[in-house]
Order: structure tokens, then sequence, then C-alpha cells
């Protein structure tokens, strides 16, 4: 099952690689990760999405990142409500045709171009991970040359 | 002040008496400064000595063991000696030289990166980067290794720091926002614990090195007697239960005592103190202690859960929660019909092992128990010796018995034995090692030497890397790949390091080298020439439930 776990953190160089360290000595692979400053300068907020295969290991993850001393808190959002948000960036070809149809669909998900030169244009999305889903669903049959994502990030509500 | 006169001031302050090291351009402005300190500085004479020397330190006196390394090879020679007190939570402060640090990362003479070799093997570490810092990370270090679940913490210092100038100030109270341990058990869980355990028909309690380490054996007795429960200890746990108690068991597990592993196989629960079902304890797990319902007490919450399914969790200080338990109780179980089958097994299976012409060392072990009375300190390599030193030597307090049970190091007996002596040093300290282990840091014998730290070494030599040979004998048919060992001639080896070596060759000559090794005034080998096929019985194959064992019964 695929968690979203948040963790607090001190701000300090080291801390993480030691909360990686747990999920790779398990083989478990980070499927996303989000990690900035909060608040407070000295505290960092980590946003981790996992596969957890087994849940008996995930269990004992959260236990040793808790353990960790730089770790401040852990939070497994699986039974918890929040909010979802990912920022997309992603650099279209199009021609002139193509215009029309692609501004149609980034209005539907609230997309905009942030920047583009001739035919070549960079978007920006914000959104939960279904919605990003389905926009790029929408936009496969265009000529998309390059796409990045911050990986989620969460607040519980 | 200097940077390496703060750490000196630090290590002063923290009550530091005996560091075990090894210098190198890296430490050389730390090792200035150490000429000019007071406290007994033990050279080694390879590195990871230095680490379990400071673990058998710890170990002994319950006090942080202080190792000190250079950068690079003289750091990467500590790991095994910080992976082994990490394993087996034993408090050690492992200050490591550092490339200087504008030089950090670019592949200079003697660098390696020691806070990244060592995140996975210590509780905590430190990568020094400011001189200022210095004071704050040697409070922090201490506290974290020595509180909570204790462990290892690195200190890695760039040799430019250790020169840089700064003024001292030390750090009064110290707060670590995100390092809480806690010491005393839920009182709702405390409550639920009693009352299953008044309703228990069969309890057993398992105790492991958390006794120790929180210093619960009183605890241990006085909750052992009040509810008339057996106790069977781990091997980190001997020592922690006098093992001449009445309701003493023993060792369970893979080479434990039958009737501690029926003892557990049949109970209906189980209260695991300072414990944590390791593989070794438990065998197949599907299979164990099938009716039983498990109170476990740990100050790790990370340990609870871990390999069994836990009823009643309880995050705690073994000695506190045990003594709160213990005024909980109101109503102790009926227990009269238990003891009773239980002392049946312990008739029908006693721990036994036939003697012979030859010298079985279960019989050496046995001499040794009774030539120091049971109050020896024993050390113990890794292997057939260190499963016969745990089932034939009677253990009767904390701390006197230190082996390397989690990580399971070679080589680890004889330097251990070293810093024990140094933590204890009006004890008998006795490593009993196999001729295989007792290579693998036999270097130390120049440092006993040296020292005068007067150790006795049994080396149980049958030639062989014995218990590897006794897998491959029951496993892999007899197909004894490259177990067979040339020894050296361990009698003339000692004594060209200036010590006195005894070899052994008959039975009628085991107890006089023993006694003769106790009244000489220098470290002594006594080479005991053993039944060389000699097997550890009784024994759990690897992944058979722990009922089921082969060999060693009457």
């Amino acid at each position: 099952m695929r968690h979203t776990i948040s963790v607090l953190v001190e701000n300090k160089p080291g801390v993480l690689a030691r909360v990686a360290g747990l999920f790779s000595a398990r083989g478990y692979n980070i499927t996303s990760l989000a990690v900035s400053e909060t608040l407070s300068h000295d505290i960092s907020y980590m946003t981790i999405v996992v596969d957890a295969e087994d849940e008996k290991i995930l269990e004992q993850i959260k236990k040793q990142l808790n353990k960790l001393i730089d770790i401040i808190s852990v939070t497994d959002f699986i039974k918890k409500e929040h909010i979802e948000r990912e920022l997309l960036l992603l650099k279209i070809n199009y021609s002139a045709k193509e215009k029309t149809k692609i501004e149609g669909i980034l209005n539907k998900y609230l997309a905009k171009v942030i920047w583009h030169r001739d035919n070549l244009a960079i978007i920006e999305m914000v959104g939960g991970q279904e919605e990003i889903k389905q926009l790029l669903h929408n936009l496969d049959k265009f000529e998309i040359k390059e796409l990045v994502r911050t990986g989620k990030l969460t607040m519980a509500t | 002040m200097t940077g390496a006169e703060i750490i000196i001031e630090c290590l002063k302050r923290e009550g530091v008496e005996a560091i075990f090291g090894y210098p190198g351009g890296n430490v050389l402005p730390l090792f200035d400064k150490l000429y000019d300190s007071d406290f007994k500085f033990i050279l080694t004479r390879h590195e990871q000595g230095a680490a379990h020397a400071a673990d058998g330190y710890a170990r002994v006196t319950g006090k942080p063991g202080v190792c000190i390394a250079t950068s690079g090879p003289g750091a990467t020679n500590l790991t095994t000696g910080i992976a082994n007190a990490y394993m087996d939570s034993i408090p050690l402060v492992a200050i490591t030289g550092q490339v200087k640090s504008y030089v950090i990362g670019n592949d200079a003479f003697q660098e390696a990166d020691v806070t990244g070799i060592t995140r996975p093997i210590t509780k905590h570490n430190y990568l020094v980067k400011e001189v200022k810092d210095l004071v704050r990370i040697f409070r922090e270090a201490f506290h974290i290794a020595s509180t909570g679940r204790p462990g290892p913490v690195v200190i890695d210092i760039p040799s430019d720091i250790q020169q840089q100038e700064t003024e001292f100030v030390w750090v009064q109270n110290l707060e670590i926002r995100s390092y809480k341990p806690t010491y005393f058990g839920h009182p709702g869980q405390i409550k639920k614990a009693a009352k299953f355990i008044s309703a228990s028909k069969k309890p057993v309690i398992y105790a492991g090195g958390g006794i120790i380490i929180s210093a619960a054996s009183l605890e241990l007795k006085e909750l052992a007697e009040k509810i008339q429960t057996p106790v069977t200890t781990t091997l980190l746990g001997l020592g922690g239960f006098d093992e001449k108690h009445r309701l003493s068991l023993g060792m369970l597990g893979m080479h434990g005592t039958a009737y501690a592993n029926h003892a557990i196989m049949d109970s209906d629960l189980i209260i695991a103190v300072g414990a944590r079902f390791d593989d070794r304890v438990t065998g197949k797990l599907d299979a164990f202690a099938p009716h039983a319902k498990i109170i476990h007490i740990d100050i790790d919450p990370s340990s609870i859960s871990k390999n069994v399914k836990v009823d009643i969790p309880i995050v705690g200080d073994c000695k506190n929660v045990l003594g709160q338990l213990i005024k909980e109780i109101k109503k102790p179980p009926d227990t009269q019909e238990w003891l009773k089958t239980i002392d049946s097994w312990k008739r029908k299976h006693p721990l036994i092992y036939k003697d012979g012409d030859k010298i079985k060392p279960q019989y050496v072990i046995e001499q040794i128990s009774q030539a120091t009375k049971g109050e020896a300190i024993i050390t113990t390599e890794v292997g057939q010796n260190q499963m016969w030193a745990a089932q034939w030597y009677k253990y009767s307090h904390p701390r006197t018995f230190v082996s390397s049970g989690g990580l399971g190091t070679m080589g680890f007996g004889f330097p251990a034995a070293m810093g024990a002596k140094v933590g204890c040093p009006g004890k008998i300290v006795f490593d009993i090692a196999g001729d295989g282990s007792i290579q693998m840091n036999i270097q130390e014998l120049a440092t006993c030497v040296c020292n005068k730290i007067n150790v006795k070494v049994a080396i149980l030599n049958n030639g062989y890397l014995g218990m590897v040979r006794q897998w491959q004998e029951l496993f892999y048919k007899k197909r004894y790949a490259h177990t067979c060992l040339h020894n050296p001639d361990f009698v003339k080896l000692a004594e060209s390091f200036g010590a006195v070596g005894i070899r052994v060759t008959k039975k009628e000559e085991v107890r006089a080298a023993i006694d003769k090794a106790l009244s000489i005034d220098n470290t002594v080998f006594i080479d005991f020439h053993i039944e060389p096929e000699e097997n550890v019985f009784p024994m759990v194959p690897a992944g058979e439930a722990i009922n089921r064992m082969i060999g060693g019964m009457a």
C-alpha cells in the first residue's frame, strides 16, 4: 500500500541521509520526496511517499525514524485527513493548430503557461496527484519534451 | 583553549578515566594534549582492539567506554567494534580524527567518510565543523550514548578543528528536543499486565540484556519470587538472574537448556523484559510459544512487535517498569503445578555432556567456574567457546558475562577482557576463547603485557573453527570446507610477547593449570587441547521450533 509520511527534522547536514538510509537498508524505494524549511529555519519538513510491500516493515521503519536523534516527529497520513499537492512543470512543443486545444485542456486543470518561445512552452500545474495524472493523460498526444515534479506535499487538515 | 584542549576538558568533566586508542596523523593535536593529561591511556595494537576494549570496559562498569583513532584506516578499523557495541546496546564514545576541514571530500591522504560509514551502526554521530561546537557535541554524545537504549556515538574531528582556538564555555543544561526516552511504563498498561499475570497459570519471565543495562536484577528477583515465576535469560541477560536460584531456567534459545525452551513453548504468558526476540531465541517464529500471551517491556519502542506480535507493550526502563509491576500485582498467580512440571523437565532433561578421558571443553569451563567460585568476569569469543561458556559457567551477578551477542564478532573476547580488567582491576577476568577467535586480535597480548593488564585466556583448542565445523558435520555432510586450522604454538607465542603460556593435554592437568594461571601476576594463555569434534548441545537447528532440540538429552 502507498503511504505518505511526513517527518519533522532538525535542519542539519546528514539528516536526509539518515532518513533515506532507513529505507534503502531494507531495499525500499522512495517514490517521492519533498524537503524544505518550515516557519523556523532550524526545522525542516520532509514528505516521503513510499510503497510498502510489507506493512510490518514499514511500521519498523517508522519506529526507527522516530528513534533517530535528529527527528522531531513522524506522521503517517494513511489514516489521517490531509491535503496533498504537487507542482508539475512540463515543456511542450506544439504547432499553431494545436494551440487552442492545449489552452482548453490547461484551463480545465487550472494549469498555465509560464514561459514560451516560438512553439515551445513551459506549463505549470499545481494539483493533487490524480488531477496531474489526468492532465498528463490529456496531453499525451502532444509532444512533451521534458517533465519534472516536486513530489507530494502534505498538510494535515 | 585549542580544540584538543577542549576535548580533554570535556572528557574530564564527563568523568572519563580510561581511554583506549591508537595515534595517527590526523589526531596528533589531540594526542599531544593527551600526553599531559591524567587519563589512563591504553595504547592497543590495533584500533579494533581499542573499540572492543572500550566496549568491555563499558559492559563491566556501566560507564561509557571511550576510544580514539585517527582518520581513514584508523576509523575504519574501529567500525567492527562500533557495530558490535551498537548491536548489544553498549555506551561507547568513539573519537576519530579527520582530514583538515577544508580538504574533506577531496580524497586527501587517510580520508574516509566516517560519519557516512558509521551512520547505520551508531546511535548518533557528528562531524565537527566548528571548534565552538565541540563542548555541546561532547555533552550530547555522552548523554546520548549512555541514556535511553544505550549505544555508540562517533565524533569525527578534523585536525584543523583540534588546533583552532576558542573560549571554553561549558554547556550546563543539555536540551535535545527530539530525544526524550520514556523511562516509566504507562500506568494503564501496567494495570493490564498485572491482570494478565494474576490470571496466568504458566507464566515465564524472559529476561535480556536490558536487565543488566538498567541494573534491574534486584527488581527481577523480587518480581519472580513474588509471582513464583521461572526466569530464563538470553545470552546477554546472563548474570541478571542468579543461576543457582530455584526459579532459574538458565539460557533459552538455540543452545539454551531444554527446560527453558519447553517452558517457553508451553507457557501461557511470556513476560519479556529488556529482550528483543532475536532469531537465535525464537527459532521458527510461527511456532514460537503458540499458547502464550506476551507482555513486552523495553525502553526501545522499535524493539516491540518487531519479530513477534505483542499483547501488552510497555515502553520504559526495565528497572522502573518492574518496580511499577511489583507494586501493581495484588494477586500472584497460582503456579505450583507449573513449577512442578518445570522441575520434572529439569530432572528429565538436565544440561549434560559425556565426560571421557580426553579434555572436554565443558569440563574446562566447569573447572574455571569452580576455581573462581563463579565470581570472575567471563568474556568470550564467538562460536562454540561462547556457547559452552554460557552453558557451563554459573553466573550469579550482573556485569560478569561479557560476550558479543548481536553481531557475533570473533576476536571480541580478548580485547574486551582487557577493557574489563582496566574497568574492574580487582576482579579476575577470564577470556574463554577458541583457537580460531583468539587469533583475530592476538596482537593485544602486547597491550596486556606492556600495561600489566593481567587477564587469563582459556583457549579451547580443537584445531577447528568449531561452530562452523559443527554445522558442516550436521548439515553439510561432514564436508569440512576450510574449517580445519593449523595453529601456532600458543605457549611459545604467549612467551614471545612476555606473557605466560601453559599447555594442557591431559584431563587431570586441567584444574592445576587453571589454579597456576590464577596465581601468576601476568597475562596467561592456557592452551587446552580439547576433544576436537565435541559439539555444542542441545541445539535447535536454524529455522526449527525451539522445542525441537537435538543432542545433549539425558
